[in-house]
Parts: C-alpha cells; structure tokens; sequence
C-alpha cells in the first residue's frame, strides 16, 4: 500500500449530506472485475444522467474541478453498505482523500485499506472550507504528520483514529502483521476448543 | 482479564469482546477471534486477493458460502438470468468448492437471505463474533452476538487469519420502556430510533437494545431492530440473551445439541451485562409514544409517524438540514407540508433482511386476507423455510388473491442486484432497510416501513396509517403459533 504524508492537490467541493455508498458505486456496476477499473462509475447517478449526459451542475463534470484528489463534503459520508467498492471507485478515480464531518465506520474502515484517508472535520470547517474552495484556486494541502488541512487562508485541524493514522503514514497492510501473530492465533484456538467444546457446528445436513 | 478497558462491571458487548481477544497491542487495538464468517456473491473481491498470495481458509469449519445478493426469485434456473449476474452465483460455487466451504445454494432446502438463514439454521449464537461482508450483519446480535459487517479486504483477512484488528467502540445503550400500541412493530421501533439520533447517530458505538419493549419483541422482532442499527451508524447492535433465546435455539440444524446445548447456555445466559456496568452513552424511548413510521426522504433518519407531513425546509433554522430536506423532497417528489397520508404508491416490496420473516408476512397477511391491492407488488420471504411456512399457513393465497406476486427467497428489490427493480421515477412502499437515492433501482423512490404498513399502503394504493385496518384481526398477527 502507497505511503501517506502530505498530499497537495486540488480539492473539489461537494456540498452535499449523507452521500451513501451506494450513490458512490450504484449496485448494478458490482458484477464487474476490478481489473476493469471502477474510476467511471463513481457517483455515477449524480454525474450523468439517465441517458448517460453529464449533469452540468455536478462538481464532478466541471472543468475546474478535474484531476482533483481531494473531496470535500458534508456529513455522513459513506453510509450505508459495506462495498469496498465504493472506496475503489474513489480510489480508481483519483481520489486519495476525502474530508468531511462525519463517515460511516465500515467506509472509514476500507478507505485506510485501500490508502485513502478520511479526514475528519468539525461542521463548521467543513462549510468553512467548502466555501473557501469555491472562492479560491481550489487547491489545498493535507499533512497526515500535523493533522491539518490548508487551502486559501484557512488551517484546519482534522481527526482520524491514531491506529490509523500510523497504518496511512506507513503504507502497512493488516494481513503481514497479523501472519507474525500466527502462534498467538494457534494457542486461542486450542485454549478455546476446550472452553468451547460448542463452537464448531457438528451437524452438517446436506 | 487483562484484556479489559478498565476494571469494574462489563456490559454485554464487552464480556465477549473480551473472550475473543487473541492479543492487544499498546495503541489499543486488539486482534479479535472470529466466530462465524458467511460469505455471498460479493466476496469475489477477497477471494481474488486469496488468490494473489495463494493462500488458503484457516478455518473451512467456521466459514459459510450463502447465495442471496444476485439470486433471481422467479426462476431458480441459472440459464434463464441474465449471464452476467449468473456469473456473480457461478463465481461463488467456484469459490466455495475451491476452499471447501459449506455453501447454501439456490437449490438448497435452506437457501435465504443471509440474516435468516443464520438464525434459523442455528448458525448464529450467543456470545458468537459473526462478520460477514454485509453492512446488515448486525441483525444476528439478536442473539447476543457481537456481529458486524465489514468491507472486502476485511474479508480475505478474517478468510486467512480467523481474525481481526479491531479498536474497542464506545458502548451506546438504547432502552424501550413500555408497551408498544396494536399495530407498532420493531420496525417502526428502529426508525424511531434513527429518525431521534440520526443516521450517523451511533457511529462509532456498539448499540445494546435494552427495556421492556424489546425483551417483549418476539426473536423476530428483536432481528429487525439490530438488523437497522447500521442505519443509525451502529457498528453492531445487540439483545442480551434470554430464555426467548434459547427457546428459539433449541433443535436448530446447526446448533449445539444435548449436553453441549445445555453447558453453552449457561454459558450464554452468564454474558449478560452487569448492573451496574457504565455505557458511553444513553438514549431512552417510551414504547407507548412510538407510532406506525414511514420515511419521506432519501436516509432512513428522514422519518416520521404516519400521522404526520413532510417537513419544510423553509422553516428550519439549520442551514446544512434544510439543504439536505430539500434536496430529499425534490428527489422523492414531495411538496413541503405534504400530509404523508396523501402520497401516491405505484407499488410495494414486503421482504428483504429487515422485514421478510415469517411474523412479518403475518402481519402483512393480516392486514391483506381478503382484500385487494390496488398496484402492483412482490413479496419475497427470507428463505426456503420461511416459504414453506407461509406456504402451510396459507399465507401465501392471500398475498397472491390480492393481486400480488408471491416469489422465492433472496434480497431482490431491497438492492435489486438480481434485476427486481423499480422503475425510474416510481414510488414503492417498502418493508426494507434503505430509502437512499436510486437504492432499488436508478430514479426508484423508497418509502420504508413495516410490512403491516406495507400491505395497507398496497390495499389504498397510498400512504395509510394500517392501524383502522387492522382492527378486528389482530389474531393474524400470531396465527400458526
């Protein structure tokens, strides 16, 4: 997994609450291979319309915003199911952080996963920041070290978890730390099949 | 035990939390053992990332194979669908056979959604860590399970280690006091929940269902409330265990039997939370205020009793609610101070994880038996056991003399993955667990609610309060008990 220090990019504003992850990946683009790349269908249900023509007024489509790495938005970000490709499709797009007040845990969970920080802010900076974004170059820099966002004449402190934080700040993947805890696992397994002789079904029915 | 957040009274949450630490680290993360890990179609992802270090499943024995997302439930012949969702079905067994995995297939007397299928074979049991690749595992803390869902790296962790880092949450606890009014169900019990604390109300909590409103659900109704908990945020929400608990245990395929039956509930019923054991936070309901619900909006907090009218933005004095309000009733086709009872349906949905067990076909039965609806509509039960059921019950002539379509087990419109959809622009009257923008289909509109409510909605052919209509039939609601 990439390492995540500082990352200076443009930041698109989308004021806009409770963006659930299936607006950010529509269920009927699942069946498809990551292999493929699931960057096109990212919100696709905001950015095009039913006969697949850009909607004009979504950030997304507008020239200004393109090639931004930073999403900007309001709470509740990332609610709903647990599709992890939700996060791909942010991730496949470009983006490699998103702010916002709030972000449902299963979603903040993947993001990290996958490298992709969520930033945590107060709602105040957030609006602070959605309409500085507007009103500026767009541009902004988030430092994973200190914990702070910069854009135009704002610094804005944000939250993540600290465990996380280090997981960001040095690219680890859970499954190599975990394997060097293989003996740890073996020992819980004998101890608890003695003090959980039930654990295992024993009844198999075909 | 040394696991321990702090010394002193633990509740429920953290009696198992702690039972199934394999090891803490310093920053306070712990390496959690998992009990039971169901996979359905989805898990193609975390098979790939198996694939890709070759590597295998530590434990076959603890793991389940469930074909639900994408199963079709008019036909159960793979040829027939469209290939690319046959692929995502075909693309499981492969898996599944691959590791040696125990998989309910569509062929399987057993076949149901998976947070009904768990219960009813006995899979799911107190005092268990169950995770599975679905947001809405929540629902088997029922039982008195830590039970979550997590994302597919998650997945291909707990498939090669049996385990997972998790941070212990904050504890919430959510008390119903009272009695619950004819025609008020678990359901309407959830979203009055959701609607006080918000969508993101529990986020970063663990939610224990305590009152006497909810030992008197029945362990069906107690599965609807936790199935919603992640739509207040929850990371997991659970039931202590009771003798309800083991009564509905006992015989199931799966669960322990005889004596070891007997060792695990003392086991079980000892997990409950101390007295005195503190939680984060606290949040009481009286059961006696709690309306039949339905939602206007495009998050399940935008809810409200039936009585009621949808909200105007214009009035409100925050301004990011009031965006929000706005934007939901411009997507959902209602006006500002629309009374709920005047909002057209063009069809209804009774299934899905959250409202698809046999009480709830019941219920919708009681309401419908002899009566027609006036638009189109699917009722899908949660499983292969729940048709049968319904079926001996004769619950299933009732729903189809009323004009609606009876069909086979899996999560269908809920998420309309299989292709039950709702078309552009339509209103459907739904007993599901999401109201977000286009969840059932591109431009779909979604209003939740219990299936009581649904059938009623069905019968008018908008909005109802079901409660007129259930007057004289209240004996429904149990029948074949």
């Amino acid at each position: 997994m990439d390492v995540f220090k500082v990352l200076d990019a443009l930041a698109c504003p989308l004021p806009l609450s409770g963006i659930d992850t299936d607006q950010l990946i529509p269920a009927r683009f699942m069946k498809r291979s990551r292999a493929d790349g699931y960057g096109n269908f990212l919100l696709y249900d905001l950015r095009f319309d039913e006969n697949g023509q850009r909607h004009p007024d979504c950030p997304l489509n507008a020239p200004r915003w393109q090639g931004a790495k930073i999403l900007v938005t309001r709470r509740n970000f990332g609610s709903g199911s647990s599709r992890e490709a939700a996060v791909y499709a942010l991730a496949d797009y470009g983006f490699t952080c998103v702010i916002a007040p709030s972000f449902g845990d299963i979603f903040a969970s993947n993001a990290v996963n996958n490298g992709l920080l969520p930033a945590t802010v107060s709602e105040e900076d957030a609006e602070a920041l959605l309409a500085a974004l507007e009103s500026s170059d767009g541009s902004a820099r988030v430092d994973l070290e200190t914990c702070e966002i910069r854009a135009a004449n704002l610094v804005i402190p944000f939250r993540i978890d600290p465990v996380w934080r280090t997981k960001l700040l040095n690219g680890w993947d859970d499954i190599d730390l975990t394997l060097s805890h293989s003996a740890a696992i073996e020992a819980f397994q004998v101890n608890d099949a003695k003090t959980r002789p039930w654990l295992v079904p024993k009844s198999r029915p075909a | 035990m040394v696991h321990s957040a702090e010394a002193g009274p633990r509740t429920l949450f953290d009696k198992i939390f702690d039972q199934h630490v394999v090891t803490a680290r310093e920053d306070g993360q712990c390496l959690l053992f998992i009990d039971r890990h169901l996979l359905h179609e989805g898990s193609f992802h975390a098979f790939d990332k198996l694939k890709a270090r070759n590597a295998s499943v530590l434990r076959p024995d603890l793991t389940f194979g469930i074909e639900d997302h994408y199963v079709p439930t008019r036909t159960r012949d793979l040829a027939a669908i469209d290939p690319a969702i046959a692929h995502m079905i075909r693309q499981l067994r492969d898996n599944t056979t691959r590791h040696g995995l125990r998989l309910f297939g569509l062929s399987d007397p057993a076949q149901g959604i998976v947070h009904v299928l768990g219960p009813e074979q006995g899979l799911t049991l107190p005092g268990l860590t169950i995770v599975c690749g679905d947001s809405h595992t929540a629902t088997h803390g029922a039982f008195g399970a830590i039970a979550f869902g997590i994302g597919a790296s998650e997945v291909a962790h707990v498939l090669m280690t049996q385990t997972l880092w998790q941070k212990r949450p904050k504890r919430m606890r959510i008390r119903v006091e009272g009695r619950l009014g004819p025609g008020v169900f678990a359901k309407d019990m959830a979203l009055s929940i959701i609607a006080m604390i918000g969508a993101d109300g529990a986020a970063g909590h663990a939610i224990e269902y305590a009152g006497s409103a909810v030992r008197a659900l029945s362990m069906e109704g107690r599965l609807t409330l936790c199935n919603l908990s992640i739509e207040a945020g929850g990371r997991c929400g659970m039931v202590a265990p009771d003798e309800m608990t083991l009564a509905y245990l006992r015989e199931r395929p799966y669960a322990p039997s005889g004596t070891d039956f007997e060792r695990a509930a003392d086991h079980w019923l000892a997990l409950r939370g101390e007295p005195d054991a503190a939680f984060d936070r606290e949040v009481v309901l009286d059961a006696a205020e709690i309306a039949p619900i339905v939602t206007w909006g495009i998050s399940p907090e935008d809810a409200a009793p039936i009585t009621a009218s949808a909200p105007d933005p214009d009035r409100m004095t925050d301004h990011a609610r009031a965006a929000h309000v706005r934007e939901a009733l411009d997507y959902m086709g209602i006006r500002p101070g629309q009374p709920l009872t005047e909002i057209a349906i063009d069809r209804v949905f009774i299934g899905s994880c959250t409202n698809s067990r046999i009480e709830d076909l019941r219920a919708a039965a009681a309401i419908l038996a002899g009566r027609r609806a006036r638009v189109p509509g699917l009722v899908s039960p949660g499983s292969a056991v729940v048709k049968r059921q319904a079926e001996e019950e004769g619950l299933h002539r009732i729903f189809t003399e009323a004009g609606l379509d009876w069909v086979d087990a899996g999560c269908s419109m809920c998420v309309g993955m299989n292709g039950d959809l709702v078309p552009p622009g339509e209103r459907c009257a739904s007993t599901t667990n999401r109201n977000f923008r286009g969840r059932q289909g591109p431009g779909s509109r979604t209003h939740l609610m219990s299936p009581a409510m649904a059938a009623a909605a069905a019968i008018t052919g908008h909005l109802t309060d079901m409660r007129p209509l259930l007057q004289g039939r209240e004996s429904g609601l149990t029948k074949g008990r």
